[in-house]
């Protein structure tokens, strides 16, 4: 193994596994809160200028650079309208759940960088829409903002800064559309949670018509950290335009699931052997893994072993980093199973506003059903990834591509499998004879 | 929808909860959430108002509670919004219950996540327990419902029964689980593997060992 892991010292959850408390005097111990007001006194351009040069990207799965998408933000309002910060903690994309871990272990790095980049974006309040199963995980969350009033790091003059600054606690009800951002605003104004066109983007009018942005809670919680080490410790790991440490979620057949925090651009065959104990049954077991939560196409076993974890490599393997949420498949897998229980879940959360994701999803499932029992024709196949196509990139928002990538990449890497099933329960087809 | 939960009739229903207002505790609760939005927008504050009314309409039922019209039509007046703009919320997000469950909602998380290390064995158990998908046990104490991805991954499988999540579990655990809560008693929620503490490998952190058995502060290794 040639990869340079991460050490302890230059991880930015020290507490992800919750072994102290989440309560501000134990954070203050662990380095949060410390001096925040001499971070804001550097003033926005400089923040934003900083992570921009931090190479951070999005980490709610579609990767865009987040100190750009803050710079997006109106510089002074024109008109009387206030603007808002939105933290997605809506995390419901299978396979994840890295965020769960910061609200309830980590709380105010989460809030400490929500002052710092509502400051950054000129934002009067930051809303985090935390998805409404993670009940105990909210309890701690607003337990954790009601401490930063008190100690008067939030609210008027947070942290003595002279900037005044609301962070409130929304909890979801269950819906993994409103992790989408213009879903998640809808919701926020009390209605349900279904996409709005863009443009206009939330950076012009989001939540109340107002200039909103929308970020990850990984992606706001690494803000102070990022800050206080400079920008040229965070890109120092990772590769070029995928610089970084960040939150991997390992689940499925590997020894031991974890959630743990590695560099950017860790080979896959690394972040197992090192974290997760290896593969069920060894390295030869290993089927396919999904390398960022159910949305991103699966890749087989040869294509994933020594791939870089991070944005390029997984695109490379026609894939994508997602959410970093590892799922891994042995050989014992049903594999036609496990993908059509996910088109099951996007059948079962799209928000039925489009008719191509409305139908479609539920007809992809149905079909995808036949294909695991064998029920199906051969040429289904086909019209089965006829069918992805015509929902992919005709929905107002990304589900219906993500109902459709898991679907395609089986039939991509596993169609053999697919005959295999409905030749062994239907028999060999009649063989055609040439016409003599 | 031959299987669709049994919505109980509507004169009843309002007979029953025509009269609901909240407690005079849950008022001033209500009230911190309107507050956190901004003048004009008492709306956005549907979603938690709802779950408070759920949740108090739980503790007068002893179950877990669910959304009678009239419960929805008292929200609506309280946020000043039609009536239908508030059942659109409650009828569009999962967690609001439209039809009453029972004392204890199990709610068995099916995705593939979960299913790969074994969410059918959870369902086995809450099956040989008498448990049926969608459906009350007759004592009232257990409703089960399968659920999409709770976010527990690195955990499963996992169930959350009311406020609580279960992870790790066998066929064993699921049933010791609904053996204790059946008795009455509190089992311990989290995960369920002796010796592991949250999300960390079993058998012991791979990273962050100081943190282990103290507040271990970096900055000075910086």
């Amino acid at each position: 193994m040639s990869f340079d892991f991460l050490s302890d010292k230059d991880r930015i959850f020290t507490n992800v596994y919750g072994f102290q408390p989440w309560n501000l005097k134990s954070a203050e111990a662990r380095g949060d809160w410390d001096n925040t007001k001499d971070l804001i006194a550097w003033g926005q351009d400089k923040i934003i200028d900083e992570m921009k040069a931090s190479g951070l990207r999005g980490r709610g799965g579609a990767g865009f650079p987040t100190g750009m998408k803050w710079s997006f933000m109106p510089k002074e309002s024109k008109d009387g309208r206030p603007s808002f910060l939105v933290i997605n903690a809506d995390e419901s994309e299978p396979g994840s759940c890295k965020d769960r871990e910061i609200l309830r272990h980590d709380p105010h790095k989460l809030i400490e960088g929500a002052l710092i980049a509502g400051f950054a974006m000129r934002a009067r309040a930051a809303y985090i829409y935390v998805r409404g199963e993670y009940i105990r995980e909210a309890q701690v969350l607003q337990a954790a903002v009601d401490e930063a009033y008190e100690a008067g790091l939030i609210g008027k003059n947070a942290a003595k800064s002279g900037y005044d600054f609301d962070v409130f606690v929304h909890r979801g009800a269950g819906a993994y559309i409103c992790g989408e951002e213009t879903a998640m605003i809808e919701s926020l104004e009390g209605k349900k949670g279904q996409p709005r066109l863009k443009p206009p983007f939330p950076a012009g009018a989001g939540l109340y018509g107002c200039p909103t942005t929308v970020n990850n809670v990984e992606s706001i919680a690494v803000v102070p950290t990022i800050l206080r080490r400079g920008a040229s410790w965070f890109a120092s790991f990772g590769r070029e335009n995928n610089k970084g440490t960040k939150l991997f979620q390992i689940s499925g057949h590997v020894d031991k699931p974890c959630v743990v925090e590695e560099a950017m651009s860790i080979p896959f065959r690394d972040l197992i052997e090192k974290h997760c104990g290896g593969i069920r049954g060894g390295w030869d077991n290993l089927l396919a893994v999904i390398p960022g939560g159910s949305s991103v196409p699966l890749v087989p076993a040869a294509q994933i072993m020594d791939a870089p974890m991070d944005f390029d490599g997984l695109k490379e393997v026609g894939s994508g980093l997602g959410t970093a949420a590892v799922i891994v498949m042995d050989k014992s897998t049903d594999i036609v199973q496990a993908i059509s229980r996910l088109s099951y879940f996007y059948k079962h959360e799209s928000c039925g506003q489009c008719t191509p994701c409305r139908e479609g999803t539920g007809w992809m499932w149905r079909v995808m059903e036949r294909m695991r029992t064998g029920d199906a024709d051969i040429s289904e196949i086909d019209t089965l990834y006829e069918v992805t196509k015509q929902v992919e990139g005709h929905t107002i928002c990304a589900l219906g591509d993500a109902a459709a990538w898991p679907i395609q990449g089986l039939i991509k890497h596993f169609r053999p499998e697919m005959e295999r099933r409905i030749v062994e329960k239907q028999g060999n087809p009649p063989m055609m004879e040439a016409a003599e | 929808m031959a299987d669709a939960a049994h919505i109980p009739d509507e004169a009843e229903t309002r007979a029953r909860w025509g009269g609901f207002a909240f407690t005079a505790e849950n008022l001033a609760k209500a009230q911190t959430y309107i507050a956190r939005y901004p003048e004009g927008r008492q709306r956005s504050a549907v979603m938690p108002l709802l779950d408070l009314a759920q949740r108090q309409v739980g503790a007068d039922t002893q179950t877990q509670g669910w959304l009678p019209v009239p419960v929805i039509e008292y929200v609506a007046a309280m946020l000043d919004m039609p009536f239908i703009r508030a059942y659109e919320v409650a009828s569009f997000y999962t967690m609001y219950n439209l039809a009453p469950v029972g004392r204890f909602h199990v709610q068995v998380c099916g995705t593939t996540p979960c299913l790969l290390r074994g969410s059918d064995n959870v369902m086995a158990a809450c099956a040989n327990k008498g448990l049926v998908k969608g459906k009350t046990t007759p004592d009232g104490l257990f409703t089960l419902t399968e659920v999409e991805c709770m976010g527990n991954c690195a955990n499963a499988p996992m169930v959350q029964i009311n406020d609580d999540n279960f992870e790790d579990l066998d066929y064993d655990s699921t049933t010791r689980i609904l053996e204790a809560l059946a008795a009455g008693e509190s089992p311990k929620p989290g995960t369920q593997i002796p010796g592991r503490h949250t999300s960390e490998p079993e058998g012991g952190p791979t990273t962050l060992k100081a943190m282990v058995d103290a507040n271990h502060d970096y900055r000075g290794e910086w």
